[in-house]
């Protein structure tokens, strides 16, 4: 019996013409992105955005307001409970920046449309990942031009799931439709191999199992590392708008960065993202012991991409350590934890590329 | 729903109490009611005492601190690397002696370094030993404590309840006495555990986080032990089998037998299996031609010394499994099966000989040794056999030995031969791939011209002056396979899970605690307070405080404000803008 059953060539072909497609539509998403910022900048909000983030001279006690809706009688009543809150210790209060936008109206226009082509583009990336699976009908995953696009198209999509939930991640927009760019354009001309099927060490559901885990952890560590490095920027500028004297961030510095996000939201943001993929991730790795388990009769056998694996694993479960422990909060994280993302990435593409092991790819 | 505005800066001696505070994310100045909120450990600093038990108290406070901890974890994970870099002798020992040849300087600095087995050397090992200490140092002593907490209550109200980070309060008709039973009753059913004194109630919740923990760092523990359990009695051979060949699973049967340092080799668990047939296939088009597809190996096996046979298929991922043991399939080849007769035409060798793979089209290299041969006169002589063998040949014309494609479509055995001593009586090992030309004579065609022959499935090659001839009957193919027994796997895979499920519950379960107070006020109402403290990367805090407040108002109602109570809590005009719903 030939498992190959012959790869369908259409399907392939249809495949191409999406992902193409979809990087035309999020080259159109990108520029809408640009005018909005271009747009935000010339706002009056956007000028005095500086103004905002300086903490009144006079603050009132910090509140939060908290209400909470209950059902009464089937009428929704709703309750007001004012929770006053004080903010951890050591750090600045400063509020979020308004957005890209920054409240100009042809800004906030071209937002949406970036956003909706963003959704299109997403669509069709999707239909285009779909389509190679159904041209190869295994998971597609069998090389780096598979997990190239399908690590974008999760990225996408988590980022998409997050404006869903009603998650302040506007700020992702520009920056995560630039890559994805680079990234499909990278998998496109270097990666491509292709549609065919695996060979026989790839072709078992753990492939499934390990290797989608693998690549969402990847996406989602993504997004927190892009926060992380935004943060790292914000940080910079909160710090010097802090200090009386001293310098001052200087203008273009202060209009976009002015609209990002607190460095504290973008902080959360990233340390969130990173705790709730970092099980995801050891589970990955468990996955792929299991695996390996099977395939070579070995669990553990410090293959460079086990190794490899293994230091990301490491380098992120220090930056959990790191965060718990005083005095570790901040820059010295942030810098920690994008250590540990560029380990994923080498793992990704330099283990791949110039260190041979059993993990080889069908493709490069 | 909650709407952020502007909080203030705070003031100064918050922060220099935050310098002083060498506890881990938490809210400094509320002595018992903010400490061990997590098991973290607090940080061994200071100056050793004098003596020697002082230093060694100093030493043991240090490694099992977390600074120490994380740095040992990050060294771990930068150590990996070079292993990672550089070719290491227990993946492929070949590899590292192309490497040390190639880099003559570099070489013997490396090997004394042990950067060619760098996850058994001495500098890895003592990592890794020192971590776990540090780690059983940190956790035994967290556990205990952690026990303790459990079996304690939840600690008292700070005194000042407007210092915690979420607070609410409100003026109420309702007794003191009456508020406390229902915020008691009201935490217990949201399974928060309580505990009332004097004017008001604490109550803590999430216990499970710091379970889940130590969970997960046990289970770390119980990971090592299943590793160095593996390593120190695993045994792992290899064996190669030519179709119609069988194996039994003794010592002497291995080609090679690696074995832990306290595995006993001979007691091998008595099983054996038949190589009954092996099948291929490739790709046969597009730019993958050539790529196996499926290997799968036929095997009949028996268990104890004399079991049953049974028919099973060994493929890539699906390993045979008797007992304990493991049988891999590696790797495949061809093995041609020849005739040879010596001078004086009776058959001196016959059967399969094992080629070796080069490369991806399986171009194979062996060698035929027949030592039992005489010549025509019917003196004592040997004969060898240089090989190669093509399992699909380019074509008379392309004028090269190499393989067009990995199966059997027009195979070609080329030879070339020798006589003389093959060299097997000097009693070292010689390995049956390559022939010892020292002492061997190549044999000559009529022109004087070195002889070699191209030979097709059923060809002879006669060797000139009568010395006898070589047929080739036909091909066969052979599997190697990889023999392992590992104990402490299933170990391994249970600490696995187990640090998983630990690692989860760390991460996703809050611990935090709630006080409800309620003190007479001046103008005979109830004053009640609600405050509550978590970890500070919970940002959800101020939403479970609002939401015991609301649930408490039912028996609390709250009466307008006085007027002059307004300044504490005033409420917020419209939030800043891009303020984050
Ligand atoms: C071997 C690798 C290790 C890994 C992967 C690891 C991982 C983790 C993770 C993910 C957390 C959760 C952090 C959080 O609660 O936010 C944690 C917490 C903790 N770890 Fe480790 N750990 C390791 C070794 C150690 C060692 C050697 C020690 C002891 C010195 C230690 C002591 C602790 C303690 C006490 C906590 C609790 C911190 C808290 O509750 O705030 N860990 N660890």
């Amino acid at each position: 019996m030939n498992i190959a059953a012959a790869a369908n060539e259409d399907m392939a072909s249809i495949s191409n013409v999406l992902i193409y497609s979809a990087m035309a539509v999020y080259t159109l998403a990108f520029l809408a992105h640009i005018t909005e910022w271009v747009f935000g900048s010339r706002s009056k909000v956007g000028r005095t955005a500086a103004a905002l983030t300086q903490p009144p001279a006079t603050a009132p006690l910090p509140a939060v307001t908290v209400t909470a809706t209950r059902k009464a009688g089937g009428t929704t009543v709703i309750e007001r409970a004012e929770v006053t809150t004080r903010s951890a210790v050591g750090s600045r209060d400063v509020p979020d920046g308004p957005g890209a936008a920054a409240g100009d109206e042809k800004g906030e226009l071209y937002g949406r449309i970036a956003i909706s082509l963003t959704v299109l583009a997403f669509l069709v990336h999707l239909g285009g990942v779909v389509a190679r699976t159904l041209s190869v009908q295994r998971a597609p995953w069998g090389n780096m031009y598979e997990f190239s696009t399908t690590f974008s198209l999760v990225a996408v999509g988590g980022y998409l799931l997050f404006l869903t939930l009603g998650k302040n991640v506007r700020w992702i927009g520009l920056p995560l439709v630039t890559s994805v760019l680079l990234d499909l354009g990278l998998a496109v001309t270097v990666l491509y191999t292709d549609s065919d099927q695996l060979v026989p060490a790839l072709n078992s559901y753990w492939l499934w199992i390990h290797v989608s885990c693998a690549i969402i952890s990847g996406a989602m560590f993504y997004l927190g590392a892009l926060a992380t490095v935004l943060y790292l920027f914000r940080d910079r500028y909160e710090t010097k708008l802090a200090s009386a004297e001293g310098k001052q961030p200087g203008r273009a510095a202060s209009s976009v960065l002015g609209r990002l996000p607190a460095a504290a939201s973008l902080d959360k943001f990233a340390y969130r993202i990173n705790a709730v993929i970092f099980p995801l991730w050891t589970f990955t790795i468990i996955a792929g012991a299991i695996w390996a388990e099977a395939a070579w009769g070995r669990y553990w056998g410090w293959d460079p991409k086990e190794t490899w694996s293994f230091i990301t694993w490491v380098a992120y479960a220090c930056y959990l350590h790191a965060r718990a422990t005083a005095g570790w909060k901040g820059r010295k994280a942030a810098y920690l934890v994008l250590i540990a993302f560029a380990c994923f990435i080498f793992n990704y593409y330099g283990v791949n590329m110039f260190i041979t092991g059993l993990h080889s790819y069908a493709g490069v | 729903m909650s709407k952020t505005t502007t909080p203030a800066p705070d003031t100064a001696d918050e922060s220099s109490s935050q310098a002083r505070s060498t506890s881990t994310g938490e809210e400094p100045g509320l002595g018992a009611a903010g400490a061990q909120l997590s098991t973290a450990p607090s940080e061994g600093g200071g100056v050793p005492e004098l003596g020697l038990v002082g230093w060694v108290r100093w030493c043991w406070r240090q490694l099992t601190s977390m600074r120490i901890a994380l740095i040992l974890l990050f060294l771990l994970s930068l150590a990996s690397i070079p292993g990672s870099l550089l070719p290491q002798r227990g993946t492929d020992p070949a590899k590292v002696d192309r490497y040390k040849a190639e880099h003559d300087v570099l070489g013997p600095i490396f090997e004394k370094l042990q950067l060619f087995s760098v996850y058994s050397s001495v500098w890895f090992s003592a990592i890794y030993i020192l971590l776990f200490i540090s780690l059983i140092g940190c956790i035994v002593p967290r556990s205990w404590q952690f026990a303790g907490q459990l079996r304690g209550r939840p600690p008292a109200a700070p005194r000042n309840l407007t210092r915690l980070p979420a607070h609410t309060t409100w003026r109420t008709e309702a007794e003191p006495e009456q508020v406390l039973e229902a915020a008691r009753k009201l935490l217990r059913s949201r399974r928060y555990r309580t505990c009332t004194a004097e004017n008001a109630v604490a109550s803590e919740k999430g216990y499970l986080r710091e379970a889940g923990n130590l969970v997960f760092h046990v289970s770390l523990i119980v990971m090592l032990v299943a590793f160095a359990t593996g390593q120190l009695w695993n045994s792992e051979g290899g064996k190669l089998v030519v179709e119609g060949d069988g194996f039994s699973n003794t010592l002497s049967q291995y080609d090679d037998l690696k074995s832990g340092a306290l595995f006993d080799r001979q007691k091998l668990p008595p099983f054996g299996f038949t190589l009954e047939g092996f099948d291929a296939t490739y790709e046969r088009t597009g730019p993958q031609r050539g790529t196996p597809r499926t290997f799968r190996a036929r095997v009949s096996y028996w268990e104890g010394a004399d079991g049953e046979p049974r028919p099973r298929t060994i493929t890539v991922n699906h390993p045979l499994e008797v007992g304990d043991s493991k049988v891999y399939l590696l790797g495949h080849g061809y093995a041609p099966v020849v005739t040879v007769k010596d001078g004086r035409g009776t058959i001196a060798y016959q059967g399969p000989v094992a080629f070796l793979p080069q490369d991806s089209n399986v171009t194979s290299v062996g060698v035929i040794k027949v030592p039992n041969y005489r010549d025509a006169k019917g003196n004592k002589d040997q004969l060898g056999f240089q090989g190669v063998f093509v399992p699909t040949f380019g074509g008379v014309g392309s004028g090269s030995m190499f393989s067009q494609f990995p199966a059997l479509d027009y195979p070609v055995l080329a030879l070339t031969a020798y006589r003389g001593d093959l060299g097997l009586d000097s009693g070292l090992p010689q390995n049956v791939y390559q022939l010892d030309l020292k002492n061997m004579k190549q044999f000559t065609d009529a022109k004087g011209n070195k002889l070699r022959k191209m030979l097709r499935p059923g060809e002879t090659m006669t060797l000139p002056g009568g010395a006898g001839s070589l047929t080739f009957d036909g091909v066969k193919e052979w599997a190697t396979f990889q023999v392992s027994h590992r104990p402490g796997n299933g170990l391994a895979l249970a600490g696995a899970l187990a640090a998983l499920i630990g690692l989860s519950a760390s991460l996703f379960i809050q611990r935090r605690r709630i006080w409800v107070k309620a003190t007479p006020g001046e103008d005979g109402t109830t004053v009640v307070e609600v405050a509550g403290l978590g970890r500070s990367e919970w940002a959800r805090l101020p939403e479970e405080v609002a939401a015991v407040a609301l649930a408490l108002r039912p028996d609390a109602p709250a009466l307008p404000p006085a007027q002059d109570a307004t300044d504490s809590a005033p409420t917020p005009a419209d939030p800043a803008p891009g303020a984050r719903p």
